[in-house]
């Protein structure tokens, strides 16, 4: 299967589809100059279909947020093209683009009341007073925050907070809602909870919702389609699943999820051989001798005692010894030594696999459809 | 301080009677001099019965009085144009970068540093040569002109600090939310500093009323301020007409801060907290 | 959950297409902010220029110049008279009674602001601020008046006066001495060491304290090895903040001191007053100026954080 061309594909799509959302070409942004020039964003090529949750992801400095406010207009692109709806907005200022932001630390007024937050949009564009008031009162009761007008940002709790953050934007009804790490500062059931209610909120207002997060579990848990984002360069944008099963590099790979990597050399187009010369059938498109690295996630890898591989796992299997074993309740974690590596393995509490102890002599097997061979 | 830390054993006991000793240490002459202003005697520093005629006598005492009324003119002029200028650095240094900023940094710091004596003598000489070529006089311009000199400096370091503190995606937001760049100054900058506008302010306030030597110099053609004034009268001899003229003077201060207080309570203190 | 608001239902302005993006676009915009940046700070800092830096710089000038006839300055004739005058046995006195008297005034207010900062630091929040704000009310009350105070207590006949007769001590005036000057600046300046001492001790983490109690530190060695080496930047800001104004003192030593205390304040004061030699005082300022100015760098690298 080619790994190369999975990003590609998806630009070509979006071509054939409806206006998009947001469409971002060629976009570069640099800081600075001379010798402390920073490239933030390098060059990208995106596109955000109306009404989906798309999410940017990737590790701090990655470029994801410069992105985002390049699109909501805090930030100019120093070259490139950036569309909403099929129109140029590059070099509008904030205040003149029609998307609005949720920001991290929700950067609520704290000398206004909730509803002279939630109505400030609206006041600013030139609403009378009670057309604001009454437009504001409707979306605090849509975010549940009914009976909290008068209160000050201060009174509320983390997530009332956001709640109003929310309401705030969503009142101008904007064509794309973006949002700026919105959860970092909630707690862990907090989180969980308001991921689901954003998920909803979305699919109710049908309305594109940008989000940018470093957290890989919340994008794979809400969004609609991912955008992995390293150094300011786009490495892969795909739906959940296609992320996870087929990552395009190595990065990707193991940003996303828990997974084992391990080095190897293409033999040729079907097989590749491990550090310890055994070979393994993998395909791949690379040319032989390429380093490369053979992705196996922990929950597809089998584990059982020694010489209990099936026949027809017999050419994708190791043997090792356990390492260590934790129970985690709904899960065993055990790490197998093989050799030169140790390789984690996720199994299921209930199964008639048996619990291993360390020092156990055990052999490792999977699907292999369940590999994949990733490059840098 | 974080952690417990409660002094132990005869520290407690030494370090609870210092602080009291240094508010005693405070008080206690300002006491005393509230007490001598009704004291029925020549002498300054002695009791001699109780009379309110010292004050009565200032109230009568047209030169004091002028002198009074010369004071909080140009300590209303003073500290509403340094306010202004100040709030102006403090945003341009906070929010902007242009050239010449640290150069401008560098000279708001100045004023502060500087002793008055210095301060004094630069603007004598100033003024004394503007006299020969412009025919400026000297007299109430002059002194008001020296003392937003030195206020603006600290106007704008207060107004600076909160400026600093304030979170600075604020404004990003409003204009997010499709406020131009002055609206999102008016309704949310501008409510946010506005305590550190109003601090600067009474802190000018009280640096222009108290100032001596720097008026002492610019000052001609017969005006006075009261400290300066009172100054003189000190040289020349002292009776408890000073006290009562201080006790004045006092009362004055203490309302000025009573009042910037309260203003700050009615805005309500949220605002302040949370910036 | 309420009914969600249709699009397009608020009447609002369309909105405007805007511009690819360049380099040139974004230069542009940085430069218009630098603009707006410099019109912003112009009127302070044209007023600044006007009546402080060329102020500043006419003293220089005079400096260099020489004393004419009606006690004025001839601007013609420039030379390092001034300085050279500087070096005279008068003036060193004096320099060293003032730096003496700065100094002294400085060490009490440390011995006497450190106990109480502390104290203050591990009360609790309520507390401090009450006794915050009783510390900054004589701050905002007049500074001549309090120096005035000063003089009621300690004329002949005075309130001290009084307690000491009373305790035995016989009639003391000790108005116009050098105590009196350096008891009417410590009054004025306590404040200033207080506020930053306060500052800095109370970022310091109490547990630190406790631990060193816990390695079986005494009170005096927590306090040697612990406490003071943590608040020092506090102990620097606050020292500087009261050793300046002291050294160029005027109003203080002029209604408190006497004949014998002249200090540098005072005696700048009287060449232009009365011994009418500008040239020479304008000599003194600068040199009060400049080192002043280097006495605040040492500041600002050292402490000046607690501020």
């Amino acid at each position: 299967m080619a790994q190369a061309d999975v990003a590609r594909v998806d630009v070509e799509e979006e071509v054939t589809r409806a206006v998009d959302a947001v469409s971002i070409r060629g976009v570069t942004k640099r800081f600075g100059s001379g010798d402390s020039e920073v490239v933030a964003v390098d060059d990208i090529d995106l596109s955000i279909a109306d009404g989906e949750f798309f999410a940017m992801l990737g590790p701090s400095g990655c470029g994801k947020t410069t992105t985002l406010r390049m699109i909501a207009g805090l930030e100019f692109p120093t070259a490139g093209s950036l569309k909403i709806f099929g129109d140029e907005v590059g070099t509008l200022p904030p205040n003149k683009r029609p998307v609005n932001t949720v920001f991290q630390n929700y950067a609520l007024f704290p000398h206004m009341t909730v509803l002279d937050n939630v109505s400030f949009g609206l006041r600013m564009q030139g609403v009378d007073k009670a057309t604001a008031a009454t437009k504001a009162g409707e979306l605090i009761d849509l975010v549940q925050l009914g009976g909290m007008e008068k209160r000050k940002p201060s009174q509320l709790s983390g997530g009332q907070q956001q709640r109003v953050a929310l309401a705030r934007a969503l009142v101008n009804q904007p064509k794309v809602l973006l949002l700026d790490e919105p959860l970092g500062a909630l707690d862990l059931k907090l989180r969980q909870e308001m991921q689901l209610e954003l998920k909803s909120l979305q699919r109710e207002l049908g309305v594109s919702f940008v989000f940018v997060t470093h957290d890989q579990e919340e994008a794979l848990t809400m969004s609609d389609r991912i955008a992995v984002m390293h150094h300011g360069r786009l490495l892969q944008v795909g739906s959940a699943e296609e992320l996870y099963e087929r990552p395009i590099n190595r990065f990707v790979a193991d940003f996303i999820g828990q997974t084992n990597l391990v080095e190897a050399t293409v033999a040729d187009g079907d097989m590749i051989v491990l550090g310890n010369g055994s070979k393994v059938l993998a395909p791949s498109d690379y040319a032989a001798g390429t380093q490369v690295a053979m992705s196996l996630r922990p929950e597809a890898i089998s584990i059982g005692p020694r010489g209990s591989v099936p026949a027809e796992h017999r050419a994708d299997s190791l043997d090792g010894v356990v390492s260590s074993a934790v129970y985690l309740g709904h899960a065993l974690d055990y790490h197998v030594s093989v050799d030169w590596i140790d390789l984690e393995v996720r199994a299921p509490a209930v199964g008639s696999q048996g619990r291993f102890q360390p020092g156990d002599e055990v052999s490792i097997w999977w699907d292999r459809s369940s590999n994949w061979v990733v490059a840098d | 301080m974080s952690g417990i830390t409660e002094p132990r054993g005869w520290t407690k006991g030494a370090l609870t009677t210092t602080s009291w000793l240094v508010y005693f240490f405070f008080y206690a002459p300002i006491l005393v001099l509230i007490i001598f202003s009704f004291s029925d005697s020549r002498n300054a520093s002695v009791w001699g019965g109780f009379t309110t005629v010292w004050y009565s006598d200032f109230a009568a005492d047209s030169e004091l009085t002028g002198a009074l009324w010369n004071s909080v003119r140009i300590a209303v002029v003073a500290t509403l144009i340094s306010v202004v200028l100040g709030t102006m650095s403090a945003l341009a240094l906070e929010r902007f970068r242009f050239r010449g900023q640290r150069v401008f940094d560098a000279l708001l710091y100045l004023p502060v540093i500087i002793p008055d004596v210095t301060m004094a003598v630069m603007l004598l000489l100033f003024f004394a040569q503007a006299a020969k070529w412009f025919g400026f006089p000297k007299g109430f311009g002059t002194i008001a002109l020296s003392h937003i000199a030195f206020c603006i400096s600290f106007v704008s370091i207060v107004v600076r600090a909160r400026l600093g503190g304030m979170d600075d995606k604020l404004e990003e937001a409003a204009m997010d939310l499709y406020a131009s760049r002055w609206q999102a100054f008016r309704h949310v900058t501008l409510p946010l500093i506005m305590p550190g506008i109003l601090g600067g302010g009474l802190l000018a306030m009280t640096l222009s009323l108290d100032d001596v030597v720097i008026t002492q110099f610019v000052t001609g053609g017969g005006w006075s301020t009261l400290p300066v004034y009172v100054f003189s009268l000190i040289r020349k001899g002292v009776t408890p007409l000073i006290n009562a003229v201080s006790v004045v003077m006092l009362v004055a201060s203490m309302a000025l801060v009573a009042l910037s207080l309260l203003t700050q309570r009615l805005r309500g203190d949220d605002a302040v907290r949370q910036s | 959950m309420a009914a969600v608001v249709e699009r397009d239902e608020i009447d609002v302005e369309p909105f405007v297409v805007g511009e690819e993006a360049t380099p040139e676009f974004e230069a542009a915009n940085i430069a218009q902010e630098r603009r707006r940046g410099f019109l912003i700070a112009l009127p302070a800092y044209a007023y600044l220029i006007v009546f402080f830096a060329i102020p500043l710089l006419t003293v220089i000038v005079y400096s260099f110049a020489t004393r004419d006839r009606f006690g004025g300055a001839d601007l013609t004739s420039f030379n390092l008279d001034s300085y050279v005058d500087l070096n005279d046995e008068l003036i060193r006195t004096i320099i060293v009674r003032s730096a003496g008297l700065a100094i002294l005034t400085t060490l009490i207010c440390l011995v006497v602001s450190y106990p109480f900062a502390y104290y203050m630091a591990t009360r609790s929040e309520t507390v401090r601020n009450i006794m915050l704000v009783f510390v900054m009310i004589p701050f905002w009350t007049n500074f001549l008046v309090r120096n005035y105070a000063w003089y009621v207590i300690l004329g002949t006949d005075g309130p001290l006066s009084r307690v000491a007769e009373f305790l035995g001590f016989g009639p003391t005036r000790v108005l116009f001495t050098q105590a009196a000057v350096v008891l009417g600046l410590v009054y004025g300046f306590l404040p200033f060491m207080i506020l930053p001492l306060y500052a800095s001790i109370e970022r310091i983490d109490g547990r630190l304290l406790e631990a060193s109690r816990d390695l079986y530190a005494t009170g005096l060695q927590s306090f040697r090895h612990v406490l003071w080496p943590l608040s020092l930047p506090g102990v620097i800001a606050g020292s500087i903040l009261v050793f300046i104004p002291s050294l160029g003192a005027y109003v203080t030593p002029q209604v408190l001191g006497g004949t014998g205390t002249t200090m540098l304040g005072s005696y700048i004061v009287t060449q232009f007053l009365t011994a009418r030699n500008l040239p020479f005082g304008a000599a003194m300022s600068t040199v009060l100026m400049v080192f002043m100015l280097a006495a605040t760098i040492i500041y600002f690298r050292k402490g000046g954080r607690t501020l």
